[in-house]
């Protein structure tokens, strides 16, 4: 089993980036945690530039998405909504559509602000774009508000009850992205 | 007033299998500010009637079938948001109870749609079987009714500017079914 963490800020100290770190901490001790690291390289979206082969930043992002079992996005929240490059990177991935990467891929969505709501609305945008994509969004949300106060010098999360969250939605991520037979009815 | 028990309008006795270039199965939601409309192909029927009269209707469509007129919305119909193709991958109904009156029936049944199986009622019309130009024997059966797609996990909605959801969560579903006696 492997995950990737896709962090939507590109800042090199970023809370959520350390928020996935603190997710892939609960992961079973068999299941590879891999984190994107190649957010920034991404180019606008183009449908012009969206052929093949694709842009190799661009077919970078396909292709760790196509190799992994399951996502794990952590998202801040601009202006109340999703931080560009993030929707930027969901919509190359999404294309071509009808057999895009994302589509019924395994996906938990967290996030982390320094006010006091924890990107709650940027999480909620972030699963219904998911969602129109195709994605098997799974249900369960970490809102880590207040982000400065959560993590210790080191960058380690020290809050308890965040990291409770935390793994009940990587455990509801495992378990989505374990092999199942189709439901019989 | 008539004292005397009438004897059940019975279907045609023999095993009937759907003809599926002139049926047709299909569903209609309100979207918005009108009716949006797909329909199921391929699709399966067979009805069988015991000689007691005793009859079922088995169905079942593949959820990759689905067919609206643009390629993003079929994709998305696929998808977890709806019907959930990859978990799901097939509809099926299959008969309870089948009540007919004159030329009216109502179908009572378990309809599996995403792993939930509920039960529905459909009604509609029964035509006289008739010979066909290639020796078989024909009839018509016409049945729609109403689900609650919610009810089935198809959840997926979007909220209009007023605040109202764009997608009704009834969704009328109807079918017309050339049986051809096997």
């Amino acid at each position: 089993m492997r995950v990737l963490g896709i962090s939507g800020s590109l800042r090199s100290d970023s809370w959520n980036t350390r928020l996935l770190l603190a997710a892939a901490e609960e992961l079973p001790e068999d299941v590879e945690f891999e984190l994107f690291d190649g957010l920034k390289a991404l180019p606008p979206y183009d449908e012009d530039d969206d052929v093949e082969p694709a842009p190799a930043a661009v077919a970078k992002l396909r292709d760790t998405i196509a190799g992994a079992d399951a996502v794990l996005v952590a998202t801040p929240e601009y202006n109340s909504s999703v931080p560009g490059q993030l929707k930027n990177a969901l919509d190359w991935a999404s294309r071509p559509f009808a057999t895009n990467v994302l589509r019924f891929k395994p996906v938990a969505v967290v996030g982390a602000s320094t006010g006091a709501f924890g990107a709650v609305w940027a999480q909620a945008e972030v699963r219904k774009v998911l969602g129109a994509i195709g994605a098997r969004v799974v249900e369960g949300e970490v809102a880590l508000g207040h982000a400065p106060t959560r993590f210790d010098e080191s960058g380690r999360l020290v809050d308890e009850d965040i990291r409770e969250q935390l793994t009940e939605v990587v455990d509801e991520l495992m378990l989505v992205a374990s092999p199942r037979v189709a439901v019989a009815a | 007033m008539n004292s005397v028990l009438q004897p059940p309008i019975t279907l045609p006795t023999g095993a009937w299998k759907v003809d599926a270039t002139h049926s047709q199965v299909g569903f209609a939601v309100d979207y918005m500010v009108g009716t949006f409309r797909g329909t199921f192909s391929p699709f399966d029927a067979t009805l069988t009637v015991a000689e007691d009269g005793t009859a079922t209707i088995e169905g079942s469509a593949p959820v990759s079938g689905v067919r609206v007129q643009d390629e993003n919305l079929a994709t998305h119909l696929q998808s977890p948001d709806f019907f959930d193709a990859e978990r799901t991958p097939e509809i099926r109904f299959r008969s309870t109870e089948i009540e007919r009156t004159g030329e009216d029936i109502a179908v009572t049944g378990d309809l599996s749609i995403r792993g939930e199986k509920l039960p529905v009622t459909l009604v509609g019309t029964v035509g006289e079987p008739a010979d066909d130009p290639y020796g078989g024997v024909r009839f018509v059966l016409r049945l729609e009714g109403t689900i609650d797609r919610t009810a089935f996990g198809l959840k997926w909605n979007n909220p209009l500017p007023n605040g109202e959801p764009a997608l009704a969560n009834d969704v009328a579903l109807t079918a017309e079914l050339y049986l051809v006696r096997t």
